[in-house]
């Protein structure tokens, strides 16, 4: 457990020792800025009774930041240590590799949500300023705060395994990005079955990320993502695991 | 058995994909001793230590370190073994003494034995004046002291380093060297090198390693002893060079020599005798019989590089 934590501590560290971590956070600052911008002229120009938050998510700036950011935030983890051969260090220290695995999936995600935080500001805002009634509830805010650390952990499991897969920080990169685009192109794919009925159909429904997150957005807690959320981490974690172990066997 | 006995190597293969690195090795290190392992580069020392420090399982044998498997025990084997890889690998971003502190708590050491431990390391390996400096912004010479300081951290056993003078300049070499033995008090000590001298002046036992097998296993004081059976006897004589000659020819116990003019009259003999023979005092005997002049009577001493020359090159004397 002290092992664990002290390598969830240095994760984070290495985030705020080089410019990455301020960089990724002020970029995220600034695309939140953008879809703040377009909530304020939406809701200028006609009343709405949609919640705040689905009006936030509907914008593709909320998914820009996902893409982008859990692949920057996660390329290091491994690719780094094995290209500076500090990962055969901390393999020959009494930890596990599913110690280390898992810490530095948790290190990634704090970071993740760290880095969300400057969002409940911009909520704080609207609420301030809005009339009173409007579409904000505390507990839309959970869900919709539930629906993108529920994001969060399935594209960082992503990048870790990407990261765990090369000792090249820029390749684990690209390879995460494509592979998150990927994912998110199979919603839009849902969203041309939608009408349709049948297998192949409910299949890519339940694939479809967009429609996961408007649900969560909109205060909706539908088990059915939740599920599919911790299974793929879960399975990507696995994953990365071997992927870490795969040094014993090659 | 085993509480004598620091590392137990028995019959250790270890293949890669398409090659093998290290093929049916076995050796023992006792505890105190500080064993050199030597070898030309791609010789399996690496393999070898990494397989110790359990970073990855040998293909085939077993491997105990203070008496606990590497592959099946392996949290109480890296519990007892520090050990510096090669090209000393450090999270340069950090400062020294966090860097300490993190590998401190890493290995599990309690929050204050810990911070004992990080000020007792760095008085050791002599980081004193820089343990508020980045690790990355340090010389290399500094950098490899927190190396060895984030080996001996958590009080191992066992040190491991491999190639620890790599990339140094000779005044830093020799501190690093004398780190190193004065560790060989308390801790057991392996490390991997190509570097001659090093092993000759810090390592009781060598092992040399040559594409993957042990040629030669002892002391550096017999392993010298051995070639040094052998060894040239070499005189300078003032002496008519047919003479010599003629001379040397009739001795039995010379088995080869070369004759060579130096400067005016004195002729550089080297003589081979038959093995266990020390030729100095027949050639001695022989010079103050025919009243020739002598200025040098020198035994060159085979130093560990002819041993390791002729160790892992034998093949070239079979084919001449």
């Amino acid at each position: 457990m002290q092992a664990y934590l002290t390598l969830i501590r240095r994760e984070l560290g290495a985030h705020f020792y080089s410019w990455t971590g301020y960089v990724v956070i002020a970029c995220v600052v600034f695309l939140l800025g953008f879809s703040f911008n377009a909530l304020i002229v939406a809701l200028n120009s006609e009343p709405t009774d949609r919640p705040v938050t689905e009006v936030f998510f509907s914008s593709y700036y909320f998914w820009l930041i996902i893409l982008i950011a859990a692949p920057i935030i996660t390329m290091r983890s491994f690719a780094h240590e094995k290209n500076s051969g500090t990962f055969e260090t901390l393999m020959t220290a009494p930890v596990s590799d599913l110690q280390v695995v898992l810490a530095k999936f948790t290190g990634a995600m704090v970071f993740y949500v760290l880095m969300w935080l400057p969002l409940l500001a911009c909520l704080l805002i609207i609420r301030y300023y809005s009339a009173a009634g409007m579409q904000l509830d505390p507990e839309t805010v959970a869900t919709a705060f539930l629906g993108i650390i529920l994001l969060g952990c399935l594209y960082t499991s992503l990048g870790c395994l990407a990261s765990a897969l090369t000792k090249s920080q820029i390749i684990a990169a690209i390879v995460s990005i494509a592979a998150g685009i990927a994912l998110l192109v199979v919603s839009f794919i849902a969203m041309t079955f939608s009408t349709q009925s049948g297998f192949t159909s409910q299949l890519f429904t339940h694939l479809g990320l967009i429609d996961h997150m408007k649900d969560f957005a909109r205060g909706i807690v539908d088990t059915r993502p939740l599920v599919l959320y911790l299974s793929l981490t879960a399975l990507f974690l696995f994953l990365t695991h071997k992927a870490v172990e795969s040094r014993r066997w090659k | 058995m085993g509480d004598a006995l620091m590392i137990q190597v028995e019959n250790l293969t270890k293949r890669y994909a398409g090659h093998t690195a290290v093929t049916d090795v076995s050796f023992n290190v006792r505890r105190g001793e500080i064993v050199g392992l030597l070898g030309p580069n791609g010789a399996g020392k690496s393999t070898i230590m990494r397989i110790l420090s359990c970073y990855m399982p040998a293909s085939s044998g077993t491997v105990r370190v203070a008496d606990h498997d590497v592959f099946t025990e392996a949290d109480e084997v890296r519990r007892r073994i520090g050990y510096m890889p090669e090209n000393n690998p450090l999270h340069r971003d950090m400062r020294v003494r966090e860097y300490l502190k993190f590998r401190g708590a890493l290995k599990g050491l309690p929050r204050r034995r810990c911070r004992e431990r990080v000020e007792t390391v760095i008085q050791q390996c002599g980081l004193a004046d820089v343990h508020r400096k980045i690790v990355g912004h340090l010389s290399k010479g500094y950098q490899q002291r927190v190396g060895l300081a984030d080996a001996l951290i958590h009080e191992p056993e066992l040190i491991i380093l491999d190639e620890p003078t790599i990339g140094l300049d000779p005044n830093q070499i020799r501190a690093v060297r004398q780190l190193i033995k004065d560790l060989g008090q308390k801790h057991t000590v392996l490390i991997s090198t190509h570097i001659l001298p090093e092993v000759e002046m810090t390592c009781t036992r060598v092992l040399i390693l040559h594409k993957g097998q042990i040629l030669a296993a002892d002391t550096t004081e017999n392993l010298q002893a051995i070639m040094s059976d052998r060894g040239q006897v070499v005189a300078e004589i003032a002496a008519p060079f047919s003479e010599l000659k003629i001379c040397w020819e009739q001795m039995q116990e010379i088995e080869h020599f070369d004759l060579a003019p130096s400067d005016g009259e004195w002729v550089r003999c080297g003589l081979t005798g038959q093995p266990g023979v020390d030729l100095r005092p027949l050639i001695f005997t022989t010079v103050c019989e025919r009243g020739w002049q002598m200025r040098e009577l020198t035994r060159s001493r085979h130093s560990l590089e002819d041993i390791f020359v002729r160790v892992t090159h034998p093949e070239k004397e079979e084919e001449s």
